[in-house]
């Protein structure tokens, strides 16, 4: 179980986030959404073990993060970046490799080569295997760089998993978009692993989350299920965007569609309060 | 994993790499002895290779020596006394430089950190030379003391002050500027190349033959305490490095991640930088300034065979003691009957080197 408790996070004389207090179970996906600059990011490295709170505590399991030996952790705990620059000309096989360095901090066994290749087929990525990561795409950049998470936690048995996704869809196309959520989704239903992935669409979000956190100037709006979040009142209290709700065709899942000429609309909003 | 046919199609990477890493390290195993007992019977004493090997199974002392024939026992004084222990030397000069060089890059993130160039090298051939011009009778009781050791310790304060200063000054927020680090080296070897010649003037005649050798670098002094001595310091370091080799690679992804995998970065840093300041440390204190062969020796392993440190450092290792041997080979034969100082043959090899790799990664360094 993943608990952040009244948690807040401030850098220099900046507070990032505030107050932020959810839990969530193995076996959940849930998304966090959010305006640019919201906090999303600091959030998502707090439930790393990367930053250390200000205020409150993050619990993994029984403990405190940052009680945790580190690579106890990092057997069970997983963090896809945004970014990731790499030096040298490692192939994609190596890189997803490295994610197994927690498990023997040598020499490869002959099980993690399989788990990466497993991991690399789990993301459509096994025709990169032997090719050098700075020459692929960003898309596929991204997918070894989901393989390598995934390889990294590819074991059950030494307890529950999180997995931690910061926009993972942000390079890919739609296609891409689904499957790596489908990916996402089907490592909640294995039930010991818990999955927060902080994403842009929210449509996307909806198909596949358990719940939606929404993240505004640094403060939890809302934490529940797809169904409540997804309001035209909730989304534009958010967003600043006005829009309306459908329902998808196929199993009605709840969709947002932003109102057309919602610039104007606005306006005249102002208008009226002027007057 | 989906059946019994794909998993052992899963297999063959492993085994694959497995086979190269075994391969590339005995294939440079070999070539470095063939090379020793070469280099071992050229001079102006030639020993057949054969009477290379034969004698080196006839150590002084032995058994055996006392049954060397009296034509063959000028040579084997010459193989035991002078050719080996400055082939032993030669070889763990080439594994310190290349391997600290190696592990530099895996840390700054970046192909260019070489310990000659960001003036490690420099910052203990500075504080060794301190210590022979200004040491006086204290270096000389401390030499009674810990003997080879004594000017070690004083090169390892110098070489460490300048990794750390390299490492202050090159990186910010766990990001390395590649420019930054190039100008700080830049600073830093001026530096102590502008002291060492201030030093020369004060220093005495004799002081100042060992002076010169410092800023061109030398195996001639080559003898077996020494040799133990760098064995000691430097072949240690080189082994806490190589035991560091699989955390490095996690650096690859940068210092977030490399901790999310389970490696206290922090400690990784320290550990490294202070085996690496040892090892060079070491090595200049009987050589002085042997420059490249950290740039040149990891490259070259890096095109062959991929960048994955755990077969880099090792593999450095070997090549950077074969760049070494035959580049002291070329030195003391070129011009018969004097020699060249080493340092001036790799640079001359690592130079061209360099602005090569400096030309493809222009854009990178943001010209």
């Amino acid at each position: 179980m993943l608990k952040v408790i009244n948690t807040g996070l401030d850098i220099g004389s900046k507070t990032l986030l505030r107050d932020i207090n959810f839990m969530i179970p193995p076996g959940e996906l849930v998304a966090i959404c959010g305006p640019n600059g919201a906090g999303k990011s600091s959030l998502i490295r707090l439930l790393s073990g990367e930053l250390k709170p200000s205020q409150g505590e993050v619990h993994w399991g029984d403990k405190r993060l940052s009680e945790w030996n580190l690579l106890k952790l990092a057997r069970q705990r997983a963090l896809m970046q945004q970014q990731a620059e790499v030096g040298f000309a490692y192939t994609a096989l190596e890189i997803i490799l490295l994610g197994r360095h927690p498990h023997h901090q040598g020499a490869n066994r002959p099980q993690d080569y399989q788990i990466a290749m497993a991991a690399m087929q789990e993301v459509d990525a096994a025709h990169l295997a032997e090719q050098v990561y700075t020459t692929l795409s960003g898309g596929e950049q991204a997918r070894v760089q989901m393989a390598r998470v995934l390889a990294q936690i590819w074991e059950p048995g030494e307890g529950p998993r999180l997995l931690l996704l910061d926009e993972p869809t942000a390079a890919l196309d739609p296609r891409q978009q689904h499957r790596i959520l489908e990916i996402a989704r089907k490592w909640a239903d294995k039930g010991d692993v818990a999955v927060v992935a902080i994403v842009h669409d929210l449509n996307l979000a909806a198909q596949y989350a358990d719940r939606i956190a929404l993240l505004r100037d640094g403060r939890l709006q809302a934490i529940d299920r797809v169904e409540a979040i997804m309001t035209p009142a909730m989304v534009e209290a958010c967003f600043d965007l006005p829009c309306i709700l459908l329902n998808h065709p196929d199993g009605g899942t709840p969709m947002i569609a932003a109102r057309r000429h919602h610039s104007q609309w606005r306006k005249q909003d102002e208008h009226a309060q002027d007057r | 994993m989906s059946g019994a046919a794909s998993s052992l199609r899963m297999a063959l990477p492993a085994s694959r790499s497995l086979q190269l890493r075994s391969r590339v390290l005995i294939g440079l195993g070999v070539t470095l002895f063939i090379l020793v007992v070469l280099a071992a019977g050229i001079g102006a004493v030639s020993i057949a290779p054969l009477d290379v090997v034969k004698l080196l199974t006839s150590p002084p002392g032995s058994a055996a020596w006392q049954s060397i024939p009296q034509e063959h026992m000028q040579q084997a004084m010459v193989l035991w006394n002078i050719r080996l222990p400055r082939l032993a030397l030669g070889i763990l000069t080439g594994a310190a430089l290349a391997v600290s060089g190696a592990a530099m890059q895996a840390l700054l993130r970046n192909p260019l950190a070489e310990p000659g160039l960001v003036g490690v090298s420099g910052g203990a051939a500075l504080f060794a030379a301190l210590a022979i011009v200004l040491g006086g009778v204290w270096m000389a009781a401390l030499h009674d003391v810990i003997g080879e050791f004594a000017l070690p310790i004083f090169a390892f304060i110098g070489s460490l002050i300048a990794t750390i200063l390299i490492f202050v000054i090159s990186t910010r927020q766990g990001r390395t500027s590649i420019a930054l680090m190039l100008l700080a080296g830049i600073a830093i070897s001026s530096l102590c190349g502008a002291l060492i010649g201030l030093m020369t003037f004060i220093a005495s005649d004799l002081q100042m033959r060992s002076l010169n050798f410092w800023s061109l670098g030398s195996l001639g002094a080559a003898t077996w305490p020494m040799v133990a001595m760098v064995a000691c310091l430097s072949g240690s370091s080189v082994l806490i490095l190589l035991k560091q080799s699989s955390a490095l690679n996690t650096l690859a992804l940068g210092e977030v991640q490399a901790s999310l995998l389970g490696v206290s970065v922090r400690r990784l840093n320290q550990v490294c930088i202070g085996a690496i300041a040892l090892a060079v440390g070491a090595v200049v204190s009987v050589t002085g300034i042997i420059g490249f062969i950290g740039l040149v020796a990891p490259h070259l392993v890096r095109l062959a065979i991929g960048p994955d440190q755990r077969l880099v450092m090792p593999a450095s290792a070997l090549v950077g003691a074969i760049l070494v041997l035959l580049s002291d080979l070329l030195a003391r034969t070129i011009a018969v009957p004097t020699e060249v100082p080493v340092g001036i043959i790799t640079a001359l090899l690592g130079v061209p080197f360099f602005l090569a790799l400096l030309f493809r990664m222009r854009r990178k360094i943001g010209v």
